[in-house]
């Protein structure tokens, strides 16, 4: 009885650690089949532990080289969003002008569009104007469907900004550029930082939209779909498993920064 | 999230017009060049494809707009049951995440205390791991004459899941069953980070005040709590169902043929069959399908400033 009280008690504490138990398992399986030793082709079933491919995470063709290129990619879909949406976010915020709801919704449909329609349509869109799949093509698309998430961020920060603290400023006579940069970016900063460090993470894992638009490029997602077809080395297991160590680090580091910065300033 | 810099607190700004700024062209050439690549890339392209969806012709030969709306029919008539399918699939994810997230946004928003910050990178930092390396690790998981199916095998529930036609036989992967699985697993965060935001938003001292009105907690939780997470609700299953539809990863990695959602059919008639007015006009249906249902979702649910 006393277990049944105990149960009806923390129901939800253990009903959410169960989910979050879900959500975390694959990648416990993540890590420990990259130190797996496969017999065969595919890293699905545990054989012996291996430190081999830790040793050599580079050991598979073309694996490395895709994993650059969707760094590259990333990064410049990244700035081409970040600038493209943080614009669009001031213009929102900050000005009445007309058609803002018509602006508004073209924002959120690229949110709210299966990315299959939006991969297939400009699919078609390129195949008209008879484009050259690759680097270029994906790097356009990436921004395409980066640019919607980059400029909620960003809105959502401006908006909640004091618009006194910047007359403030022009009352102390300064310029308007002057403003801009000295009051109006440090307060927009951790908006604009949120919105490009999730652009940066969507276009480097995007899957669907790439595979329309790459023509015979391949970028990591790609490579890692064309091995569950061929084979999977452990390699991919090592990327995977390092990329979510990397995460958690720079998290837990910004936040030992962050909780030193507000010490010293008390 | 963590933010590192904190902005010093701010007095509500005040209510009313923006402060009027120089120059009646400032926003317009804000706008510009983020609108420029939306129109271009994001709205023309749905144009071309309304317009090759409608032509008729070969590869060799070139295509020609020929108004042929038959594509429509036919391409409805062969493929109904991927569309049906793809709904199915989606949503009984969605229901699956909505039932899974609650009680972990829950936990996050009022019950985690100095664990919260801990638990919440543990929900983001999946999403740095590929998420087709994560599919791929359900093989690993689901696998035949492994722990899991092993253990819905004595626990009998692969009888049962095998009469509803969700799995077959004694395994558990190229199922309906693993399908939905990945489809709940790579949407759950989706879910759980609106349910989280609207849930925190809700003041601490209706609880307390429920609670002086003798209210049990199953009450508070109906009459309180829930209502007042709508927004998260509605928005989550939006975020949820929608991508599940166009999905054709988990269908094509832990699936079988038979298990083909119509982002299946979608991906091979464009990149193998290269029947490109077939293609076009299937994502078209499956865009004007999302949308209508999407439309009655949130006329019914009554919270039409989501945006």
């Amino acid at each position: 009885m006393a277990f049944v009280n105990w149960l009806k008690r923390h129901l939800v504490v253990i009903a959410g650690l169960l989910t979050l138990g879900y959500l975390l398992l694959p990648n416990v399986v993540v890590t420990v089949f990259s130190f797996n030793n496969p017999k065969g082709r595919f890293n699905y079933e545990w054989q012996e532990f291996s430190t081999e491919a830790w040793r050599d995470p580079c050991g598979v063709s073309g694996l490395c080289g895709s994993l650059t290129l969707s760094l590259q990619i990333a990064l410049w879909a990244m700035l081409g969003a970040t600038l493209l949406g943080t614009m669009i976010a001031f213009a929102l915020v900050r000005y009445r002008f007309r058609a803002r709801s018509a602006v508004n919704s073209l924002i959120f449909l690229p949110m709210a569009m299966p990315e299959v329609v939006m991969a297939a349509s400009l699919l078609t869109l390129f195949l008209n104007m008879g484009a050259q799949l690759g680097f270029w093509t994906i790097l356009i698309a990436h921004i395409m469907f980066c640019l919607s998430f980059v400029v909620v961020a960003v809105k959502a920060r401006v908006m909640s900004m004091d618009p006194r603290l910047e007359q403030a400023a022009q009352d102390l006579y300064a310029g308007p550029f002057q403003t801009f940069v000295r009051v109006t970016l440090p307060i927009a900063a951790p908006g604009i930082a949120a919105g490009a460090l999730l652009a940066f993470a969507l276009s480097f894992d995007d899957f669907i939209i790439t595979n329309f638009n790459a023509g015979s490029t391949v970028t990591f997602p790609m490579f890692v779909w064309g091995s569950a077809q061929r084979g999977t080395p452990v390699q991919i297991n090592v990327i995977g498993t390092a990329m979510f160590v990397i995460a958690v680090l720079l998290v837990l580091v910004s936040m030992a920064v962050g909780r030193r910065r507000n010490r010293q300033k008390a | 999230m963590a933010t590192v810099t904190e902005a010093p607190p701010l007095a509500p700004a005040p209510e009313g017009k923006p402060p009027r700024r120089r120059g009646r062209w400032t926003p317009y050439l804000l706008l510009l060049p983020g609108l420029l690549w939306l129109v271009v890339f994001f709205a023309l392209p749905v144009i071309y494809q309304a317009s090759t969806s409608v032509q008729t012709g070969s590869l060799e030969e070139g295509y020609e707009v020929t108004w042929h709306f038959a594509t429509y029919w036919d391409a409805l008539s062969e493929y109904w049951p991927q569309f049906v399918r793809s709904v199915l699939y989606a949503a009984s994810a969605t229901v699956l995440c909505l039932l899974l997230g609650y009680p972990l946004a829950y936990l996050i928003a009022f019950r985690a205390g100095r664990w919260r910050n801990l638990i919440m990178i543990l929900v983001i930092a999946p999403f740095f791991t590929s998420f087709l390396i994560r599919t791929l690790a359900w093989k690993t998981i689901l696998a035949d004459g492994g722990p899991v199916v092993g253990a819905l095998d004595a626990l009998h529930v692969l009888d049962v899941t095998a009469w509803l036609g969700w799995t077959a036989g004694d395994r558990v992967l190229a199922t309906p069953l693993a399908v939905v699985c990945g489809l709940t697993y790579n949407f759950l965060p989706f879910m759980v980070l609106p349910l989280y935001t609207s849930l925190e938003r809700i003041d601490p001292r209706l609880h307390e005040a429920a609670n002086d009105l003798y209210a049990r907690p199953s009450t508070t939780f109906r009459k309180v709590t829930f209502p007042l997470s709508m927004p998260g609700v509605v928005s989550g299953t939006l975020l949820t169902f929608i991508p599940a539809t166009g999905d054709y990863v988990n269908a094509d990695l832990l699936g079988s043929t038979d298990t083909r959602m119509v982002g299946n059919v979608i991906q091979s008639q464009f990149l193998r069959i290269l029947d490109y007015p077939t293609a076009a006009a299937l994502s078209f249906i499956l865009m004007a399908a999302i949308l209508i249902m999407v439309t009655l979702y949130i006329r019914k649910s009554g919270t039409e400033d989501l945006v």
